[in-house]
């Protein structure tokens, strides 16, 4: 019994079945097979690369990397500037970040560490549906619900007490940046959590024993312990997080407004790289609009590319081998 | 002695806070569902299965029409990209030590964080640009794409968890490597690997981005997969952003049947593999 269930180690080298020489023709049929389906996942990427720089040359040759500084997006007269999208990407980025980091890492700490054991689970799962929602009816729910809720009563009351800030002055509309920071805030949560979650879970326990002995609270040991010994794996849920609000479409389409332009206030509209993909690619007139457009999708790639290299480098530091972050996914 | 009481009250104080973030966190959950049933299910109807849409403002119709584009449009990508995301998950579960397996399931996890619009532009310009024309089938094959890492990570996964002691007594016997790996290594971890595919057949069946400029939608039933093809995630965008409040109806039922598509497949492959593998996921 115990042989069986027991989890291996990672394969000892000496019984590593690639080292088995491939004997008859059934094998080497297989192995065809097998390796045919491997080589395909790093040609079909190079390909979605080599395609998206071969659309964005027209727009590359033309307007260089000045691109992504340039504020003017006109597809009458050609020109086109990314400014704007870029700061609209980060932004409301950043604001789903601000709402979702604390609320999430409240919940894993939570659920590794003081929840009940029967809480755990169900909790872990309820939140996990809602990275099933599909992006659309986050949109739907936004338009329809989070908007009027926002603009009754929220927006009002955020400008009446916090108002002295840039963020918080000027005309509600109703679709705003604000309103695409807090709809990709609860979309990212269930990432953040779930991640975060595994990576505490990696902590070791004599971490947590060792600082109750010496006196501390639940929460000092927390606090003081397990939180640190995990830090760069929490910095890299985060990071993950943020390369999921980065390429999130539909519900952003949605709810930002869309328009070209930067605001200080939350409460303007914006524009997100993704929504203009989303927006204009169907309708755009003239090949530059399009390579423009295609041009912005590549920056976008580019970008989640580093942001999740550098998050699964930091999560893959703690949880070495405990496949944390892979499941997640 | 009051700063231990005063220190052990601030714990309990963030434990509070805790829950307080916990209660926070699932309430757009449980909004999200209420709405969902509260406005969406009274559209629901016979009519709305089976009815093309009425015209524009008029009441009732339904979305047959894209019921079965999604099932077309999700059948043919899972048709292409589950055998792939299987074949190089067990690739590379059965030949960690190869380079190609350290490639493969680097690319894999670069592609598992690319935005799916990304991979909507991708399709359009390596099939809709070169053929000129919008193509349901050039929707399954950027939903194919989203497949495959999806589906390699889980398989792999899945594969690992068997014991190396069953590879060896099926080696012994005699048995060739490739029949050792079929029906020892994956018939073990088959609900495991049908977990993983529901999972992504889930995913990606409520995805809209990378179906804008692809299959495009449509008004009308279709069965060509060279033509433009509705399905439910874009009714669901085209009727919430029009101004009918029929179509706003008609948008929550959509979203209605389509979460509970959704949400049946993940909860069922969860529920699954939690029975089988016992996993702490």
């Amino acid at each position: 019994m115990t042989a069986l269930t027991e989890r291996d180690p990672p394969r000892a080298p000496a019984a590593a079945p690639a080292s088995l020489e491939v004997r008859s023709y059934g094998d080497r049929v297989f192995k065809l097979l097998l390796t045919l389906g491997a080589v395909s996942v790093p040609i079909l990427l190079g390909f979605l690369v080599f395609e998206l720089w071969q659309g964005s040359r027209p727009a590359i040759a033309k307007f260089g990397l000045g691109f992504a500084t340039s504020s003017v997006w006109d597809p009458v007269t050609e020109e086109f500037g990314a400014f704007p999208l870029i700061f609209g990407t980060l932004v409301s980025s950043l604001v789903a970040l601000v709402i979702a980091v604390p609320l999430s890492l409240g919940v894993a700490i939570y659920l590794t560490e003081f929840a009940p054991k029967a809480v755990r689970q169900p909790v872990a799962f309820l939140i996990s549906l809602l990275a099933a929602i599909p992006s659309v009816v986050y949109g739907l729910w936004g338009i329809f619900v989070l908007i009027p809720l926002l603009r009754k009563s929220v927006f009002p009351l955020l400008r009446s007490s916090l108002g002295f800030l840039p963020l918080f002055q000027g005309p509600i509309y109703g679709p705003s940046m604000l309103a695409a920071g807090i709809i990709l805030a609860i979309m990212v949560m269930p990432y953040v959590m779930s991640v975060s979650r595994e990576v505490l879970m990696a902590v070791p326990n004599t971490q947590r024993e060792a600082s109750l002995a010496l006196g501390a609270t639940r929460w000092e040991a927390v606090i003081t312990t397990v939180v640190p010994y995990a830090r760069s794996g929490i910095i890299g849920a985060v990071i993950l997080g943020l390369g999921r609000a980065l390429g999130e479409t539909m519900a952003v389409t949605m709810l930002i407004g869309n328009r070209h332009e930067i605001a200080s206030s939350l409460f303007a509209p914006g524009y997100t790289m993704a929504a203009a993909i989303a927006n204009e690619f169907s309708e755009a007139v003239g090949d530059m609009h399009l390579s423009a457009l295609v041009y912005v999708a590549f920056l976008l790639f580019l970008v989640t590319v580093i942001v999740n290299a550098g998050a699964r480098l930091l999560i893959w530091q703690v949880a070495r081998g405990s496949g944390a972050g892979s499941k997640a996914l | 002695m009051n700063r231990r009481l005063l220190r052990r009250a601030f714990s309990n104080m963030m434990v509070g806070l805790m829950v307080a973030a916990v209660i926070v966190a699932l309430l757009p959950l449980f909004f999200i569902l209420m709405n969902l049933l509260i406005k969406g299910a009274g559209s629901l109807s016979f009519d709305f299965f089976t009815k093309m849409p009425a015209p524009a403002g008029e009441h009732g119709g339904g979305v047959a029409h894209a019921i079965v584009g999604t099932l077309l449009i999700v059948g043919v990508a899972s048709l292409i990209g589950l055998p792939i995301g299987i074949a190089a998950g067990i690739y590379c579960a059965e030949y960690p030590t190869s380079r190609l397996t350290w490639v493969t399931r680097f690319v894999a996890d670069v592609m598992n964080g690319t935005p799916s619009i990304v991979v909507g532009v991708f399709a359009w310009t390596w099939i809709v640009a070169k053929q000129h024309h919008f193509s349901a089938f050039a929707g399954s094959a950027a939903l194919a794409m989203l497949m495959v890492p999806m589906v390699l990570r889980t398989s792999e996964e899945m594969i690992k968890l068997v014991p190396n002691s069953l590879r060896e007594a099926a080696l012994a016997l005699g048995y060739p490597r490739w029949r050792t790996s079929l029906s020892i290594v994956v018939r073990t971890t088959l609900p495991g690997i049908v977990t993983g595919s529901l999972l992504a057949v889930a995913r990606v069946a409520g995805e809209t981005a990378p179906l804008l400029f692809t299959a495009l939608g449509s008004q009308y039933f279709s069965l060509n997969l060279n033509q433009p093809m509705a399905a439910l995630p874009l009714t669901v965008f085209t009727y919430a952003s029009g101004p009918y409040e029929e179509w706003h109806q008609n948008a929550w039922a959509a979203a209605l049947v389509l979460i509970l598509v959704v949400f049946i497949l993940s909860i069922g492959a969860r529920l699954a593999i939690r029975r089988r593998f016992d996993l702490n996921g």
